[in-house]
Protein backbone atom coordinates (compact mmCIF):
# COMPACT_ATOMS: atom_id res chain seq x y z
CA UNK A 1 0.00 0.00 0.00
CA UNK A 2 2.78 2.14 0.96
CA UNK A 3 4.65 1.47 -2.03
CA UNK A 4 1.62 1.71 -4.55
CA UNK A 5 1.41 5.47 -2.68
CA UNK A 6 4.92 6.58 -3.57
CA UNK A 7 4.44 5.32 -6.83
CA UNK A 8 1.54 7.88 -7.42
CA UNK A 9 3.83 10.26 -5.65
CA UNK A 10 6.02 10.02 -8.49
CA UNK A 11 4.05 10.62 -11.25
CA UNK A 12 2.90 13.99 -9.72
CA UNK A 13 6.58 15.14 -9.89
CA UNK A 14 6.31 14.29 -13.53
CA UNK A 15 2.92 13.90 -14.84
CA UNK A 16 4.28 10.70 -16.55
CA UNK A 17 3.23 7.50 -14.90
CA UNK A 18 5.66 5.07 -14.76
CA UNK A 19 5.56 1.38 -16.33
CA UNK A 20 5.86 0.04 -12.70
CA UNK A 21 3.11 1.96 -11.36
CA UNK A 22 1.21 0.80 -14.28
CA UNK A 23 1.38 -2.87 -13.95
CA UNK A 24 0.95 -2.36 -10.63
CA UNK A 25 -2.73 -0.96 -11.27
CA UNK A 26 -5.71 -3.54 -11.71
CA UNK A 27 -6.69 -1.52 -15.49
CA UNK A 28 -3.35 -2.79 -16.76
CA UNK A 29 -3.63 -6.44 -18.84
CA UNK A 30 -0.70 -8.67 -17.58
CA UNK A 31 2.15 -10.02 -20.24
CA UNK A 32 0.08 -13.03 -20.50
CA UNK A 33 -3.10 -11.56 -21.75
CA UNK A 34 -1.60 -8.79 -23.63
CA UNK A 35 -0.39 -11.95 -25.89
CA UNK A 36 -3.68 -12.98 -26.56
CA UNK A 37 -4.62 -10.19 -28.89
CA UNK A 38 -7.07 -6.66 -28.60
CA UNK A 39 -7.17 -5.97 -25.29
CA UNK A 40 -7.32 -2.28 -23.48
CA UNK A 41 -4.86 -0.61 -21.40
CA UNK A 42 -6.54 1.25 -18.48
CA UNK A 43 -3.59 3.94 -17.17
CA UNK A 44 -5.59 5.00 -14.11
CA UNK A 45 -3.63 5.20 -11.04
CA UNK A 46 -5.72 7.71 -9.03
CA UNK A 47 -8.56 7.44 -6.74
CA UNK A 48 -10.76 10.32 -8.62
CA UNK A 49 -14.62 9.56 -8.26
CA UNK A 50 -15.28 8.68 -11.71
CA UNK A 51 -16.90 5.26 -13.50
CA UNK A 52 -17.83 5.61 -16.63
CA UNK A 53 -16.08 3.38 -18.39
CA UNK A 54 -17.50 0.96 -16.43
CA UNK A 55 -21.03 2.01 -17.28
CA UNK A 56 -20.26 2.25 -21.20
CA UNK A 57 -18.96 -1.01 -21.06
CA UNK A 58 -21.67 -3.71 -21.71
CA UNK A 59 -20.11 -6.97 -21.28
CA UNK A 60 -18.76 -6.01 -17.66
CA UNK A 61 -14.64 -6.08 -18.42
CA UNK A 62 -14.47 -2.93 -16.59
CA UNK A 63 -15.53 -3.08 -12.45
CA UNK A 64 -14.92 0.15 -10.41
CA UNK A 65 -18.04 -0.64 -8.09
CA UNK A 66 -18.47 1.39 -4.93
CA UNK A 67 -16.70 3.54 -3.77
CA UNK A 68 -16.31 5.45 -7.12
CA UNK A 69 -12.89 6.39 -6.19
CA UNK A 70 -11.70 2.65 -6.67
CA UNK A 71 -9.24 2.20 -9.52
CA UNK A 72 -11.08 0.57 -12.58
CA UNK A 73 -10.04 -2.78 -12.47
CA UNK A 74 -10.33 -5.58 -15.67
CA UNK A 75 -11.20 -8.45 -16.89
CA UNK A 76 -9.12 -9.38 -19.74
CA UNK A 77 -11.52 -12.41 -20.47
CA UNK A 78 -14.46 -10.34 -20.56
CA UNK A 79 -12.81 -7.58 -23.40
CA UNK A 80 -13.21 -8.29 -26.58
CA UNK A 81 -11.38 -4.95 -27.54
CA UNK A 82 -14.45 -2.76 -28.62
CA UNK A 83 -13.07 0.27 -27.64
CA UNK A 84 -15.78 2.36 -26.37
CA UNK A 85 -14.31 2.84 -23.29
CA UNK A 86 -11.61 4.95 -24.80
CA UNK A 87 -14.23 7.50 -26.17
CA UNK A 88 -16.01 7.79 -22.90
CA UNK A 89 -13.40 8.16 -20.89
CA UNK A 90 -12.56 12.05 -19.50
CA UNK A 91 -9.22 11.41 -18.66
CA UNK A 92 -8.34 9.81 -21.96
CA UNK A 93 -6.59 6.97 -20.20
CA UNK A 94 -7.47 4.42 -22.07
CA UNK A 95 -5.56 2.37 -24.99
CA UNK A 96 -6.31 -0.48 -27.08
CA UNK A 97 -3.69 -2.53 -27.84
CA UNK A 98 -3.17 -5.47 -30.17
CA UNK A 99 0.10 -7.58 -29.42
CA UNK A 100 -1.05 -9.93 -32.26
CA UNK A 101 -1.52 -7.28 -35.39
CA UNK A 102 1.16 -8.77 -37.60
CA UNK A 103 3.85 -10.96 -37.11
CA UNK A 104 6.37 -8.07 -36.30
CA UNK A 105 3.83 -5.14 -35.87
CA UNK A 106 1.34 -4.26 -32.78
CA UNK A 107 -1.69 -2.06 -32.86
CA UNK A 108 -2.21 0.61 -30.70
CA UNK A 109 -5.50 2.45 -30.34
CA UNK A 110 -5.84 6.28 -28.98
CA UNK A 111 -8.24 8.74 -28.02
CA UNK A 112 -6.94 11.45 -30.48
CA UNK A 113 -8.61 14.74 -30.05
CA UNK A 114 -6.53 17.53 -32.52
CA UNK A 115 -6.84 18.12 -35.91
CA UNK A 116 -6.19 17.69 -38.68
CA UNK A 117 -7.01 14.06 -38.21
CA UNK A 118 -4.34 11.79 -39.73
CA UNK A 119 -5.18 9.42 -42.92
CA UNK A 120 -5.57 5.53 -43.11
CA UNK A 121 -2.47 4.39 -44.17
CA UNK A 122 -0.64 7.96 -43.20
CA UNK A 123 2.82 7.51 -41.98
CA UNK A 124 3.08 9.25 -38.70
CA UNK A 125 5.68 9.87 -35.72
CA UNK A 126 4.91 7.51 -33.07
CA UNK A 127 4.94 8.87 -29.38
CA UNK A 128 5.76 7.81 -26.03
CA UNK A 129 4.03 9.00 -22.99
CA UNK A 130 6.36 11.99 -22.61
CA UNK A 131 5.42 13.08 -26.09
CA UNK A 132 8.94 11.80 -27.31
CA UNK A 133 8.87 10.39 -31.24
CA UNK A 134 9.84 6.64 -30.78
CA UNK A 135 9.18 5.11 -33.87
CA UNK A 136 7.30 5.52 -37.18
CA UNK A 137 3.80 3.84 -37.25
CA UNK A 138 1.43 3.50 -39.90
CA UNK A 139 -1.81 4.57 -39.33
CA UNK A 140 -4.47 1.53 -39.73
CA UNK A 141 -7.95 3.15 -38.80
CA UNK A 142 -9.55 6.43 -37.89
CA UNK A 143 -12.49 6.66 -36.14
CA UNK A 144 -15.02 9.67 -35.46
CA UNK A 145 -18.25 8.00 -35.43
CA UNK A 146 -21.46 10.07 -33.48
CA UNK A 147 -21.56 8.19 -30.23
CA UNK A 148 -17.05 8.70 -29.94
CA UNK A 149 -18.61 12.58 -29.20
CA UNK A 150 -15.71 14.39 -30.98
CA UNK A 151 -13.20 11.78 -29.57
CA UNK A 152 -11.83 10.44 -32.37
CA UNK A 153 -9.97 6.92 -31.60
CA UNK A 154 -6.81 6.83 -34.07
CA UNK A 155 -4.91 2.85 -34.95
CA UNK A 156 -1.39 2.60 -35.78
CA UNK A 157 0.72 -0.16 -36.57
CA UNK A 158 4.28 0.00 -34.89
CA UNK A 159 7.07 -2.04 -34.37
CA UNK A 160 6.09 -5.21 -31.31
CA UNK A 161 9.11 -3.60 -29.05
CA UNK A 162 7.44 -0.45 -28.63
CA UNK A 163 4.20 -1.85 -27.09
CA UNK A 164 4.09 -0.56 -23.71
CA UNK A 165 5.55 2.94 -25.44
CA UNK A 166 3.82 3.73 -27.58
CA UNK A 167 0.71 5.76 -26.84
CA UNK A 168 0.15 8.27 -29.43
CA UNK A 169 1.01 10.29 -32.23
CA UNK A 170 2.99 13.59 -32.54
CA UNK A 171 0.06 15.95 -33.38
CA UNK A 172 -0.08 17.13 -37.61
CA UNK A 173 -0.64 20.66 -36.40
CA UNK A 174 2.62 22.62 -35.86
CA UNK A 175 1.02 25.41 -33.70
CA UNK A 176 -1.33 28.32 -35.12
CA UNK A 177 0.63 30.78 -37.24
CA UNK B 1 -43.77 58.37 -6.85
CA UNK B 2 -41.43 55.06 -6.15
CA UNK B 3 -42.42 51.75 -8.25
CA UNK B 4 -44.10 48.90 -6.79
CA UNK B 5 -41.90 45.62 -5.50
CA UNK B 6 -41.81 43.50 -8.41
CA UNK B 7 -42.26 39.93 -6.19
CA UNK B 8 -41.50 36.44 -6.54
CA UNK B 9 -41.00 33.25 -4.24
CA UNK B 10 -37.63 32.53 -4.59
CA UNK B 11 -35.19 34.24 -5.91
CA UNK B 12 -31.97 32.51 -7.75
CA UNK B 13 -28.88 35.04 -8.49
CA UNK B 14 -26.80 33.53 -10.90
CA UNK B 15 -27.51 31.28 -13.57
CA UNK B 16 -24.23 28.90 -14.12
CA UNK B 17 -24.97 25.28 -13.20
CA UNK B 18 -25.58 25.99 -9.36
CA UNK B 19 -28.29 28.72 -10.21
CA UNK B 20 -29.62 26.28 -13.14
CA UNK B 21 -30.17 23.35 -11.33
CA UNK B 22 -31.49 24.97 -8.05
CA UNK B 23 -34.13 26.89 -10.37
CA UNK B 24 -35.48 23.24 -12.39
CA UNK B 25 -35.57 22.14 -8.91
CA UNK B 26 -37.65 24.37 -6.94
CA UNK B 27 -39.62 25.49 -10.07
CA UNK B 28 -40.57 21.43 -10.89
CA UNK B 29 -41.75 21.26 -7.25
CA UNK B 30 -44.17 24.36 -8.17
CA UNK B 31 -41.92 27.56 -6.24
CA UNK B 32 -42.27 30.67 -8.65
CA UNK B 33 -38.90 31.31 -9.69
CA UNK B 34 -37.20 34.31 -10.89
CA UNK B 35 -33.54 33.95 -11.91
CA UNK B 36 -31.17 36.68 -12.38
CA UNK B 37 -28.05 36.76 -14.28
CA UNK B 38 -25.93 39.77 -15.32
CA UNK B 39 -24.06 38.24 -18.62
CA UNK B 40 -26.72 38.25 -21.73
CA UNK B 41 -26.55 34.42 -21.77
CA UNK B 42 -27.41 31.90 -19.07
CA UNK B 43 -25.08 28.91 -18.30
CA UNK B 44 -22.14 30.37 -16.09
CA UNK B 45 -18.73 28.62 -17.32
CA UNK B 46 -21.00 25.82 -18.34
CA UNK B 47 -20.24 26.86 -22.12
CA UNK B 48 -16.49 27.01 -22.06
CA UNK B 49 -16.12 23.63 -20.72
CA UNK B 50 -15.72 21.48 -23.76
CA UNK B 51 -14.12 18.91 -22.11
CA UNK B 52 -16.11 15.65 -21.22
CA UNK B 53 -16.91 15.56 -17.18
CA UNK B 54 -15.49 13.67 -14.57
CA UNK B 55 -18.14 11.41 -11.68
CA UNK B 56 -20.93 8.83 -12.54
CA UNK B 57 -23.78 8.48 -14.57
CA UNK B 58 -25.82 11.02 -12.24
CA UNK B 59 -23.33 13.25 -12.69
CA UNK B 60 -23.66 13.54 -16.09
CA UNK B 61 -20.35 11.93 -16.54
CA UNK B 62 -18.82 11.54 -20.05
CA UNK B 63 -20.79 14.18 -21.19
CA UNK B 64 -18.98 17.72 -22.21
CA UNK B 65 -20.15 20.62 -20.43
CA UNK B 66 -21.63 22.28 -22.82
CA UNK B 67 -24.22 19.71 -23.86
CA UNK B 68 -24.78 19.65 -19.82
CA UNK B 69 -25.28 23.47 -20.20
CA UNK B 70 -28.04 23.13 -23.14
CA UNK B 71 -29.38 20.38 -21.41
CA UNK B 72 -30.15 22.72 -18.37
CA UNK B 73 -31.62 25.63 -20.48
CA UNK B 74 -34.31 23.29 -21.99
CA UNK B 75 -35.47 22.05 -18.61
CA UNK B 76 -35.28 25.43 -17.40
CA UNK B 77 -37.92 26.77 -19.90
CA UNK B 78 -40.02 23.37 -19.95
CA UNK B 79 -40.65 24.15 -15.97
CA UNK B 80 -41.49 27.58 -16.74
CA UNK B 81 -38.55 29.61 -14.53
CA UNK B 82 -38.56 33.25 -15.32
CA UNK B 83 -34.82 34.31 -16.84
CA UNK B 84 -34.34 37.69 -16.04
CA UNK B 85 -30.48 38.07 -18.29
CA UNK B 86 -28.16 41.77 -18.76
CA UNK B 87 -29.28 41.54 -14.67
CA UNK B 88 -26.70 43.24 -12.10
CA UNK B 89 -27.96 42.03 -8.92
CA UNK B 90 -26.84 45.20 -6.89
CA UNK B 91 -27.69 44.30 -3.22
CA UNK B 92 -29.50 42.04 -0.35
CA UNK B 93 -31.22 42.75 2.40
CA UNK B 94 -33.94 41.11 4.77
CA UNK B 95 -35.75 39.61 2.05
CA UNK B 96 -35.10 42.13 -0.68
CA UNK B 97 -33.12 42.35 -3.37
CA UNK B 98 -32.20 45.29 -5.96
CA UNK B 99 -31.43 44.60 -9.44
CA UNK B 100 -30.67 47.11 -12.20
CA UNK B 101 -30.87 46.46 -16.01
CA UNK B 102 -30.47 48.80 -19.16
CA UNK B 103 -33.81 49.99 -18.45
CA UNK B 104 -34.89 50.73 -14.59
CA UNK B 105 -33.18 49.89 -11.51
CA UNK B 106 -35.75 47.89 -8.84
CA UNK B 107 -36.43 46.05 -5.99
CA UNK B 108 -37.64 42.42 -5.61
CA UNK B 109 -38.79 41.07 -2.69
CA UNK B 110 -38.37 37.75 -2.41
CA UNK B 111 -39.27 34.61 0.11
CA UNK B 112 -36.20 32.73 0.14
CA UNK B 113 -32.49 33.84 -2.03
CA UNK B 114 -30.38 31.47 -3.04
CA UNK B 115 -26.74 33.14 -4.07
CA UNK B 116 -24.73 30.65 -6.53
CA UNK B 117 -22.62 33.78 -8.00
CA UNK B 118 -19.76 31.25 -8.32
CA UNK B 119 -16.01 32.32 -8.26
CA UNK B 120 -13.66 34.71 -9.87
CA UNK B 121 -9.79 33.93 -10.61
CA UNK B 122 -7.49 34.85 -8.34
CA UNK B 123 -4.54 37.39 -9.79
CA UNK B 124 -0.73 36.67 -9.10
CA UNK B 125 1.30 40.15 -9.36
CA UNK B 126 4.60 39.96 -11.14
CA UNK B 127 6.93 42.79 -13.14
CA UNK B 128 4.87 43.63 -16.13
CA UNK B 129 1.57 41.26 -15.13
CA UNK B 130 -0.23 44.54 -16.50
CA UNK B 131 0.99 43.93 -20.31
CA UNK B 132 -1.89 42.88 -22.74
CA UNK B 133 -0.98 39.00 -23.12
CA UNK B 134 -1.27 38.48 -19.31
CA UNK B 135 -4.78 36.59 -18.35
CA UNK B 136 -6.57 34.28 -16.00
CA UNK B 137 -6.88 30.84 -17.77
CA UNK B 138 -10.27 31.34 -17.31
CA UNK B 139 -10.96 34.27 -19.29
CA UNK B 140 -8.10 32.67 -22.05
CA UNK B 141 -10.57 29.56 -21.80
CA UNK B 142 -14.02 31.83 -22.76
CA UNK B 143 -12.15 33.85 -25.34
CA UNK B 144 -11.36 30.60 -27.44
CA UNK B 145 -14.29 28.19 -26.51
CA UNK B 146 -17.21 30.39 -26.80
CA UNK B 147 -16.11 33.68 -28.61
CA UNK B 148 -13.55 31.64 -30.92
CA UNK B 149 -10.27 33.76 -30.37
CA UNK B 150 -7.22 32.58 -29.79
CA UNK B 151 -5.58 34.96 -27.32
CA UNK B 152 -2.22 33.58 -28.06
CA UNK B 153 0.00 31.14 -29.86
CA UNK B 154 2.69 30.55 -27.35
CA UNK B 155 1.37 29.72 -24.18
CA UNK B 156 3.32 30.11 -20.70
CA UNK B 157 0.53 28.19 -18.13
CA UNK B 158 1.00 29.14 -14.87
CA UNK B 159 -0.26 27.02 -12.21
CA UNK B 160 -0.80 22.97 -12.50
CA UNK B 161 -4.06 22.33 -11.03
CA UNK B 162 -7.13 20.56 -12.50
CA UNK B 163 -8.21 24.14 -14.75
CA UNK B 164 -4.03 25.29 -15.35
CA UNK B 165 -4.08 21.30 -16.92
CA UNK B 166 -7.35 21.00 -18.73
CA UNK B 167 -7.20 24.98 -19.94
CA UNK B 168 -3.72 23.87 -21.36
CA UNK B 169 -5.03 20.77 -23.55
CA UNK B 170 -7.81 22.86 -24.77
CA UNK B 171 -5.53 25.51 -25.88
CA UNK B 172 -3.37 22.70 -28.00
CA UNK B 173 -6.91 21.24 -29.43
CA UNK B 174 -7.60 25.34 -30.65
CA UNK B 175 -3.63 25.09 -32.02
CA UNK B 176 -1.82 27.10 -29.98
CA UNK B 177 1.47 25.65 -28.49
CA UNK B 178 1.52 25.43 -24.68
CA UNK B 179 5.49 25.89 -24.42
CA UNK B 180 5.74 24.92 -20.21
CA UNK B 181 3.24 24.79 -17.27
CA UNK B 182 4.99 26.27 -14.49
CA UNK B 183 3.99 24.76 -10.94
CA UNK B 184 5.38 26.70 -7.85
CA UNK B 185 4.68 23.49 -5.51
CA UNK B 186 6.64 20.08 -5.94
CA UNK B 187 4.09 18.17 -6.89
CA UNK B 188 1.53 18.60 -9.72
CA UNK B 189 -1.50 19.66 -8.37
CA UNK B 190 -4.16 18.44 -10.54
CA UNK B 191 -5.06 15.25 -11.58
CA UNK B 192 -2.59 12.75 -13.13
CA UNK B 193 -4.56 11.62 -16.06
CA UNK B 194 -4.93 15.35 -16.92
CA UNK B 195 -1.25 15.84 -16.57
CA UNK B 196 -0.16 12.62 -18.52
CA UNK B 197 -2.71 14.03 -21.63
CA UNK B 198 -0.07 16.85 -21.67
CA UNK B 199 2.69 15.20 -21.44
CA UNK B 200 2.15 12.93 -24.21
CA UNK B 201 1.18 16.22 -26.91
CA UNK B 202 5.27 17.27 -25.47
CA UNK B 203 4.33 19.96 -23.00
CA UNK B 204 6.62 20.13 -20.40
CA UNK B 205 5.18 20.76 -16.64
CA UNK B 206 7.75 22.12 -14.51
CA UNK B 207 7.28 21.95 -10.74
CA UNK B 208 9.09 23.69 -8.62
CA UNK B 209 8.77 26.56 -10.42
CA UNK B 210 7.71 30.07 -11.02
CA UNK B 211 7.15 33.16 -13.33
CA UNK B 212 9.75 36.04 -12.12
CA UNK B 213 8.54 38.56 -14.80
CA UNK B 214 6.66 39.21 -18.04
CA UNK B 215 8.19 41.12 -20.50
CA UNK B 216 7.46 43.18 -23.48
CA UNK B 217 6.79 46.73 -25.03
CA UNK B 218 3.13 46.62 -25.53
CA UNK B 219 2.27 43.09 -25.12
CA UNK B 220 4.16 39.58 -23.70
CA UNK B 221 6.57 38.88 -25.76
CA UNK B 222 8.70 36.84 -23.02
CA UNK B 223 8.46 35.42 -19.85
CA UNK B 224 11.13 34.94 -17.58
CA UNK B 225 10.66 31.42 -15.15
CA UNK B 226 12.66 30.45 -12.05
CA UNK B 227 12.88 27.59 -10.03
CA UNK B 228 12.28 27.70 -6.57
CA UNK B 229 13.25 26.25 -3.14
CA UNK B 230 11.54 24.23 -0.43
CA UNK B 231 10.61 27.77 0.54
CA UNK B 232 9.34 28.80 -2.42
CA UNK B 233 11.99 31.53 -3.05
CA UNK B 234 13.98 31.70 -6.26
CA UNK B 235 17.25 30.12 -6.79
CA UNK B 236 19.61 32.59 -8.13
CA UNK B 237 21.19 31.33 -11.36
CA UNK B 238 18.42 29.41 -12.26
CA UNK B 239 16.10 32.08 -14.52
CA UNK B 240 15.26 30.68 -17.81
CA UNK B 241 13.55 33.05 -20.35
CA UNK B 242 10.90 32.02 -22.50
CA UNK B 243 9.47 33.26 -25.61
CA UNK B 244 5.67 33.33 -25.33
CA UNK B 245 2.91 36.11 -26.09
CA UNK B 246 0.37 34.72 -23.83
CA UNK B 247 0.79 34.20 -19.70
CA UNK B 248 -2.12 32.17 -18.33
CA UNK B 249 -2.44 32.37 -15.01
CA UNK B 250 -4.03 29.48 -12.82
CA UNK B 251 -3.42 29.82 -9.62
CA UNK B 252 -6.84 29.64 -8.04
CA UNK B 253 -9.94 30.74 -7.57
CA UNK B 254 -11.96 32.43 -4.49
CA UNK B 255 -15.71 32.70 -3.94
CA UNK B 256 -17.83 35.48 -5.32
CA UNK B 257 -19.44 36.04 -2.11
CA UNK B 258 -19.69 39.96 -2.11
CA UNK B 259 -23.62 39.90 -1.62
CA UNK B 260 -23.50 37.39 1.37
CA UNK B 261 -21.00 39.70 3.16
CA UNK B 262 -23.37 42.38 1.90
CA UNK B 263 -26.42 40.95 3.39
CA UNK B 264 -24.59 40.06 6.87
CA UNK B 265 -24.08 36.30 6.38
CA UNK B 266 -21.14 35.11 9.35
CA UNK B 267 -18.42 33.82 6.81
CA UNK B 268 -14.88 31.63 7.76
CA UNK B 269 -12.38 31.08 6.28
CA UNK B 270 -11.30 27.91 4.31
CA UNK B 271 -8.28 27.90 2.42
CA UNK B 272 -9.29 24.18 0.84
CA UNK B 273 -12.32 26.21 -0.61
CA UNK B 274 -10.45 29.11 -1.70
CA UNK B 275 -11.09 31.31 1.34
CA UNK B 276 -14.03 32.91 2.99
CA UNK B 277 -16.64 30.90 2.64
CA UNK B 278 -20.37 32.09 3.93
CA UNK B 279 -20.84 29.44 6.73
CA UNK B 280 -23.78 27.12 5.81
CA UNK B 281 -25.75 24.27 6.88
CA UNK B 282 -26.51 20.73 5.07
CA UNK B 283 -29.40 22.51 3.65
CA UNK B 284 -27.54 25.05 2.10
CA UNK B 285 -28.78 27.54 4.46
CA UNK B 286 -26.56 30.48 5.24
CA UNK B 287 -26.68 32.11 8.71
CA UNK B 288 -29.31 33.93 7.82
CA UNK B 289 -33.03 31.91 6.90
CA UNK B 290 -34.41 33.44 4.32
CA UNK B 291 -30.79 33.02 2.32
CA UNK B 292 -29.28 30.04 0.65
CA UNK B 293 -26.37 29.54 -1.45
CA UNK B 294 -25.02 26.32 -4.10
CA UNK B 295 -21.78 26.28 -5.89
CA UNK B 296 -18.66 27.72 -6.09
CA UNK B 297 -19.80 30.42 -3.72
CA UNK B 298 -20.45 28.09 -1.29
CA UNK B 299 -16.65 26.57 -1.34
CA UNK B 300 -14.73 26.29 -4.70
CA UNK B 301 -15.35 22.92 -6.17
CA UNK B 302 -16.01 22.05 -9.96
CA UNK B 303 -19.43 21.97 -11.82
CA UNK B 304 -20.58 18.88 -11.09
CA UNK B 305 -20.50 19.74 -7.44
CA UNK B 306 -22.20 22.72 -8.11
CA UNK B 307 -25.21 21.04 -10.11
CA UNK B 308 -25.54 18.66 -7.02
CA UNK B 309 -26.09 21.83 -4.44
CA UNK B 310 -27.88 23.71 -6.28
CA UNK B 311 -30.53 20.88 -6.60
CA UNK B 312 -29.91 20.60 -2.78
CA UNK B 313 -30.59 24.38 -2.73
CA UNK B 314 -33.50 23.96 -4.79
CA UNK B 315 -35.35 20.89 -2.81
CA UNK B 316 -34.90 22.68 0.29
CA UNK B 317 -36.40 26.15 -0.31
CA UNK B 318 -39.29 23.88 -2.23
CA UNK B 319 -39.57 22.29 0.78
CA UNK B 320 -39.52 25.18 3.37
CA UNK B 321 -42.06 26.53 1.36
CA UNK B 322 -44.65 24.00 1.15
CA UNK B 323 -44.12 22.56 -2.24
CA UNK B 324 -43.18 19.50 -1.20
CA UNK B 325 -44.15 17.10 1.79
CA UNK B 326 -41.59 16.87 4.51
CA UNK B 327 -40.61 13.21 4.18
CA UNK B 328 -40.49 13.31 0.57
CA UNK B 329 -38.27 16.54 0.59
CA UNK B 330 -35.84 14.85 2.82
CA UNK B 331 -35.44 11.26 0.81
CA UNK B 332 -34.57 13.42 -2.61
CA UNK B 333 -31.98 15.93 -0.47
CA UNK B 334 -30.56 12.17 1.08
CA UNK B 335 -30.24 11.41 -2.68
CA UNK B 336 -28.42 14.46 -3.53
CA UNK B 337 -25.83 14.18 -0.68
CA UNK B 338 -24.78 10.94 -1.43
CA UNK B 339 -24.54 12.17 -4.95
CA UNK B 340 -22.35 14.75 -3.68
CA UNK B 341 -20.53 12.62 -1.22
CA UNK B 342 -19.34 10.33 -3.73
CA UNK B 343 -17.99 13.32 -5.24
CA UNK B 344 -15.39 14.25 -2.36
CA UNK B 345 -14.11 11.25 -2.35
CA UNK B 346 -10.46 9.86 -2.85
CA UNK B 347 -7.21 12.01 -1.95
CA UNK B 348 -8.30 15.39 -3.71
CA UNK B 349 -12.69 15.38 -2.51
CA UNK B 350 -11.29 13.97 1.18
CA UNK B 351 -10.02 17.73 1.89
CA UNK B 352 -12.91 19.58 0.68
CA UNK B 353 -15.40 17.47 2.27
CA UNK B 354 -13.40 18.26 5.71
CA UNK B 355 -13.54 21.51 4.95
CA UNK B 356 -17.02 20.88 4.03
CA UNK B 357 -18.11 19.81 7.82
CA UNK B 358 -16.42 22.47 9.66
CA UNK B 359 -18.10 24.83 7.69
CA UNK B 360 -21.45 23.27 8.15
CA UNK B 361 -20.37 22.65 11.88
CA UNK B 362 -19.41 26.61 12.65
CA UNK B 363 -22.06 28.37 14.07
CA UNK B 364 -22.54 31.86 13.03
Amino acid sequence: MKEKANLLDLSRDTGTMSKKELEASPGYPSKEDLKKGSVVVIECTEEIPCDPCETVCKRGAIVVGEPITNLPRLDPEKCNGCGLCITICPGLAIFLVDATYSENEAAISFPHEYLPLPKESDEVEAVNRKGRIVCKGKVIKVRSPKRYDHTPVVTVAVPKKYLHEVRGIKRLNKGAK
Amino acid sequence: MAKENLACELAIIGGGPAGLAAAIEAAKAGVRVSLFDENEKPGGQLFKQIHKFFGSKEHQAGIRGHDIGYHLLDECQKVGVDTRLNTVVWGIEDNKIGIVNEKASRIVDAKRIIVATGASENPLSFPDWTLPGVMGAGAAQTMMNVHRVLPGTKVLMVGSGNVGLIVSYQLLLAGAEVVAVVEALPKIGGYVVHAAKLRRAGVPILTSTSILEARGKEAVKEATICSLDEKLCPLEGCERTLKVDLICLAVGLSPLAELCWMAGCKFKYLPELGGFVPIHDENMRTTLSYLYLAGDVAGVEEASSALEEGKLAGVSVAGELGYLKKDEAEEEKDRIRKRLSSLRLGPFGDMRAKAKLELMRAKG
